[in-house]
């Protein structure tokens, strides 16, 4: 029993995290229609500047939680405004274009910001300093739930309150949820489209810099190239759930994350990408609209 | 209060509007009537800045505003009730309203408004919490017209509030449309196929055909007007 727990929490966590990526996937989709597959690599760059950030605080010995506060919030900083320009650069401009071209130039932007990372940092694994400690009220049960493990749920669960509301309560979530269903309506009645865009990128990229920052500490080492699995899995994530639902992208990832903690701890883990794309298929297949997604009715 | 002035418009190589000429003046209901495809949707969307105007000027209350963008239009006055009602699905009735005020900031207007248009379709009152999607087509266009409102709009510009409603609804909405008109003091320049409602509660009319205005006259006259009757009322 206490293994089947463990798994499930292992698997929660991973999950948790998946949602904070595909939560980015989802809202974009939403709203322009568009795979941003360059987001993989804003919670890459996400991970990275909590590294250096991290890093170099710990140098000058500010207290651990100063650190991860710091961290948090500059990698969310940083990861934004690569996330705000990148849409600014790439995909504004073929914003009327046939949609492959944008999923073309998002292809190129995510190719372009592995190498620019791997050419201005490094091609080795760096080791992540730990920032979430082993807390003592944990100590009767962390042989099930690790510190972090726990760290990373109550923070997810934390952020998706909040986007919760941003969402439903806030002028700016009013407006876009009203761009991502009428965007020709959400202009007649005087929204800025193109900023509401810029908001959803800022946003999504917000959460996966601060889901980089999580897992790097959790996993213990980050490259260049930790964003492209990372990302392929919380789009596969998000597309189980329904892309373009907020609820949907949460639910595929737990999803997600728990088959494959539950497929690594009692089949093998060699099977564990296996099992991630198998469901992927399977649901495709079965419900291709995805497990909360509406099927897309055009009205006359 | 609007003038359009040799306007011409078009979708990529389409001219769709040719020279249009026409004026509104403050407090009047205008009509436009045409056949499908005449430029009746375009000429609106030309003037809330989503079709680019290509030659031509459009004047409000003075202003060139044929290069304004759609959302100082609506900061200005201009508001939509586009053709097909473009009710946002999946906001509540009431999310539906607070997007119309959604560049405004005076709680206190914005209440006096809401509690109107609740006065105009008490119905809107009673669907509050409800999606606009699962309204009938009347109550849709009721709420596109009150989310309309809600900008407190001095031009509101009404594409086919007609389309796909029953006669009786027809009848209540036209009725509307002129109280809005009289009692919160509004211009209103109406689209529609549907003539002689159109003409019954206009001040005056325009002929569109083909992207042209071909005609030009008071309600009345067109109403006795023969060839207004043989293409457009059906007698």
């Amino acid at each position: 029993m206490d293994y089947f727990i463990e798994l499930l929490f292992a698997g929660l966590t991973r999950g948790s995290i998946y949602a904070l990526i595909a939560l980015g996937y989802t809202m974009v989709y939403g709203i322009i229609g568009l795979i941003n597959f360059a987001h993989g690599e804003i919670y890459m760059i996400g991970a990275f500047t909590s590294f250096i950030v991290a890093t170099v605080l710990s140098i000058y010995g500010f207290p651990l939680l100063a650190i991860v506060i710091i961290a948090a919030v500059a990698a969310a900083v940083w990861s934004s405004a690569y996330g705000f320009t990148v849409e600014k650069l790439a995909y504004r401009p073929l914003r009327k274009a046939p949609r492959l071209a944008p999923l073309i130039s998002a292809i190129g932007m995510s190719i372009f910001l592995q190498n620019y990372v791997l050419l201005a940092q490094t091609s080795d694994f760096l080791p992540f300093p730990e920032l979430i400690p082993e807390f003592a009220f944990m100590e009767p049960v962390a042989h099930i739930v690790g510190s972090s493990d726990m760290v990373i749920l109550v923070t997810t669960a934390i952020v998706m309150i909040a986007l919760t509301c941003l969402i439903k309560f806030t002028k700016i979530g009013k407006a876009m949820r009203a761009t991502a269903q009428d965007k020709t309506m959400a202009v007649l009645v005087g929204v800025n489209v193109d900023r509401v865009i810029s908001a959803t990128f800022i946003i999504g990229s917000a959460l996966a810099a601060i889901g980089g920052l999580l897992i790097a500490s959790h996993i213990g080492q980050i490259n260049f190239y930790i964003g492209f699995l990372a990302g392929i899995k919380a789009f596969t994530a998000a597309v189980l759930g329904g892309i373009g639902s907020i609820p949907g992208a949460v639910l595929g990832s737990l999803v997600l994350g728990l088959t494959e903690s539950f497929a690594t701890g009692y089949i093998s883990s060699d099977y564990e990408d296996v099992f991630a794309f198998s469901l992927l298929v399977l649901i495709l297949i079965f419900k291709p609209s995805g497990l909360l997604g509406k099927t897309e009715t055009k009205k006359v | 209060m609007l003038e359009l002035r040799n306007v011409n418009a078009a979708y990529g190589n389409i001219q769709v509007l040719h020279n249009i000429d026409l004026e509104i003046h403050k407090g009047e209901i205008i009509t436009l009537i045409g056949a499908n495809g005449a430029g009746k949707s375009t000429t609106l969307m030309a003037i809330s800045g989503i079709v680019p105007v290509r030659s031509g000027k459009i004047l409000f209350e003075g202003k060139n505003i044929s290069k304004v963008s759609p959302e100082k239009l609506v900061s200005m006055g201009i508001s939509q009730v586009p053709e097909g009602r473009h009710i946002f699905p999946e906001l509540t009735v009431m999310e539906n309203l607070d997007m119309g005020a959604f560049l405004r900031n005076d709680a206190k207007g914005i209440k006096d408004d809401l509690d109107y248009v609740f006065s105009l379709f008490p119905i809107l009152a009673d669907r509050k919490s409800q999606d606009g999607g699962t309204l009938s087509g009347g109550e849709q266009q009721m709420l596109a017209m009150s989310r309309a409102l809600m900008a407190r709009p001095k031009l509101m510009l009404l594409d086919e509030p007609s389309m796909g409603l029953a006669p009786l609804i027809i009848k209540q909405i036209f009725e509307i449309v002129k109280r809005i008109n009289k009692e919160h003091n509004t211009t209103i320049f109406l689209v529609e196929q549907n003539a002689n409602q159109a003409l019954h509660v206009a001040d005056r009319g325009y002929v569109i055909e083909n992207g042209v205005i071909t005609i030009s006259d008071s309600a009345e006259n067109l109403l006795k007007n023969q060839d207004i009757q043989k293409a457009y009322l059906g007698i």
